[in-house]
């Protein structure tokens, strides 16, 4: 699926909460299935700043593909940085770059999550563009 | 009236009607009524504050100090007056020994780049402690890195309490100035500064105390104290932002060497030389925050007129029964049990992130506060990444405090 296709999945499924408590359950449950990302990645270096938590993001390439694993302390971060996996992870470093994350205000949650929480959202975007830009140079550079 | 008169402490104050003076109160929070608990963040501001300060903008705004016009003569008797509050406020002895700043931080900053730089040496010694907030810490270490002091630091005990035991070991001969809470913003613990004034002065060192969390609960004395600086913000008592003031002994503020450079601090400029004025205005260079130090003589007044023991009974009140509650909740576990606190619970949750606490509450319009609170060498001590903290004001009622706890309930349902 292209990284719009699983946005659009991801809001239709959103819009089958009609109150706050079934769309937090519904990014809790996300948060908890998220596999665990191991110790060896629990660096300092590969955490993000800009988050009331911590979050770790890891990054490699896999053939052409730019795969993310990540984690977080608390649950509700964990399920938000887990639908950001779903719809970047898995694609190549040139359409991560390019993506527009429309979902993020469709599902609402630019709006229904504190400030301090979006802004760690966007500090996670931010860094998996740069991680995209970064192995792209590397790549034409090969 | 806001105050009846019974003579059952707790109960003098007519709770509705004091509400009813904090029009935010009124504001729905994702559609549910705001409770608000994060007053040791900042407090909200009852309408005869928003009154002055509408009140000065529209009908006596002018610069004060300058002109010799009837508006600039009427702001700058407000603004003066302002200063006369704060010295009863704090039982100073002389009017200019109190400074505006813009807050706390401001006021540490201050006293730091002046007294320290002028009177401190490398190898004198700064004492602070575990809990301080990170603006009683930082600019300690910013003078230590300039002229070679070293900070030491009282440690906590498991309550949250300092070791004075351990205090008592650190002073010295070197000691030669002391920097601590008065009451902790993380923990609520309300610290023994007289006595910690009393032991830092046997061996000759100045002290300031940080009071931005205990002006709004307890009546301060910087005379009995015997503080040699006092700091605090309006903002945590009921007044505006981005307004406070600094309380120093007439000798040792006419000792230090000025803070900022500009207009107002000057007597006299030329090219050559310039001579400053005198006290207070030699540390108030500029045109000051004249509408926010209007009003916080109105925020001082609101509370007087509540009476200070009838705020910190009521307070206390609050206090006892929100521990009580809350301590029934499993897995949670109240940081910071001292015996003598203010109306600050700061908790966590086995099991929880204290950021998905604040989520799931927020959602419910319930406001507390997450995090590390400016205090990370604090929660460092206690092994813990942040807490989740409520603090309580004059305007709380116990059946905020009943939300509270079913909105933690849900927390629990939602996450565990
Ligand atoms: C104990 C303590 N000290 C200092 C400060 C800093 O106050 P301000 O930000 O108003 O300068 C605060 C406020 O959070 C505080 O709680």
């Amino acid at each position: 699926m292209t990284i719009n296709e699983i946005q659009d999945e991801l809001i239709e499924e959103f819009e089958l909460f009609d109150d706050w408590e079934g769309k937090y359950e519904y990014i809790i449950d996300l948060g908890k299935k998220l596999p665990k990302l191991s110790d060896e990645y629990k660096t300092e270096d590969n955490i993000i700043k800009g988050c009331q938590s911590i979050v770790w993001l890891h990054a490699y390439m896999n053939g052409d593909k730019l795969i993310f694993e990540a984690d977080s302390e608390a649950i509700i971060v964990k399920g938000l940085v887990s639908m950001l996996l779903k719809v970047l992870s898995g694609h190549t470093p040139e359409e991560i770059l390019k993506a527009d994350l429309y979902f993020i205000n469709r599902v609402g949650l630019s709006s229904h999550l504190a400030q301090t929480r979006s802004n760690g959202l966007a500090s996670m975007v931010k860094q998996m563009k740069a991680y995209a830009l970064a192995f792209q140079t590397i790549e034409e550079n090969k | 009236m806001l105050v009846e008169n019974r003579t059952d402490k707790a109960t003098m104050l007519d709770i509705q009607k004091i509400r009813a003076d904090f029009p935010i109160l009124d504001e729905k929070i994702n559609g549910k009524d705001l409770v608000y608990f994060d007053n040791a963040a900042t407090t909200q501001k009852p309408l005869p504050v928003l009154n002055a300060l509408a009140n000065y903008y529209g009908h006596y705004n002018a610069n004060i100090h300058r002109g010799i016009h009837h508006l600039a003569e009427k702001a700058t008797s407000a603004f003066e007056a302002s200063r006369k509050t704060i010295q009863k406020f704090l039982n100073a002895r002389y009017t200019e020994e109190i400074i505006f700043t813009y807050g706390t931080t401001d006021g540490i900053n201050l006293v730091a780049q002046t007294y320290g730089r002028a009177f401190l040496k490398e190898g004198d010694e700064i004492i602070i402690s575990a809990m301080e907030h990170h603006s009683n810490i930082v600019p300690w270490q910013m003078l230590c890195e300039q002229n070679g002091c070293v900070l030491k630091v009282i440690p906590v005990n498991d309550d949250g309490e300092l070791i004075l035991e351990a205090y008592e070991k650190l002073l010295s001969g070197k000691t030669k100035f002391v920097s601590v809470v008065h009451v902790s913003n993380a923990l609520g613990t309300i610290n023994p500064v007289k006595y910690i004034i009393q032991k830092a002065h046997e061996v000759g060192a100045k002290v300031l105390i940080d009071g931005a969390q205990a002006t709004s609960h307890l009546t301060i004395d910087v005379q009995d104290l015997d503080t040699d600086f006092y700091v605090f913000s309006a903002h945590k008592l009921y007044g505006p932002t981005g307004m406070g003031a600094l309380y120093g002994k007439k000798e040792l503020l006419e000792a230090m060497p000025p803070y900022r450079g500009g207009g107002e601090m000057i007597k006299e400029v030329t090219f050559e030389k310039t001579t400053y004025n005198e006290l207070p205005y030699k540390f108030e260079a500029g045109t000051p925050n004249i509408a926010d130090v209007i009003a916080v003589k109105t925020a001082i007044e609101y509370l007087d007129e509540l009476g200070k023991e009838n705020v910190a009974a009521y307070e206390n009140e609050l206090l006892a029964y929100a521990t009580e509650q809350l301590l029934k909740i499993e897995g949670l576990k109240i940081i910071g049990q001292a015996k003598d606190k203010v109306s600050v619970i700061s908790f966590v949750i086995e099991g929880i992130h204290p950021q998905d606490v604040g989520v799931i509450l927020d959602q419910q319009g319930i406001a507390v506060r997450t995090g590390h609170h400016c205090t990370q060498p604090l929660m460092k001590r206690f092994g813990i990444p942040g807490t989740s903290r409520a603090s309580f004001a004059v305007y709380n009622t116990k059946e905020e405090i009943d939300k509270l706890v079913l909105g933690i309930e849900k927390v629990k349902k939602m996450v565990l």
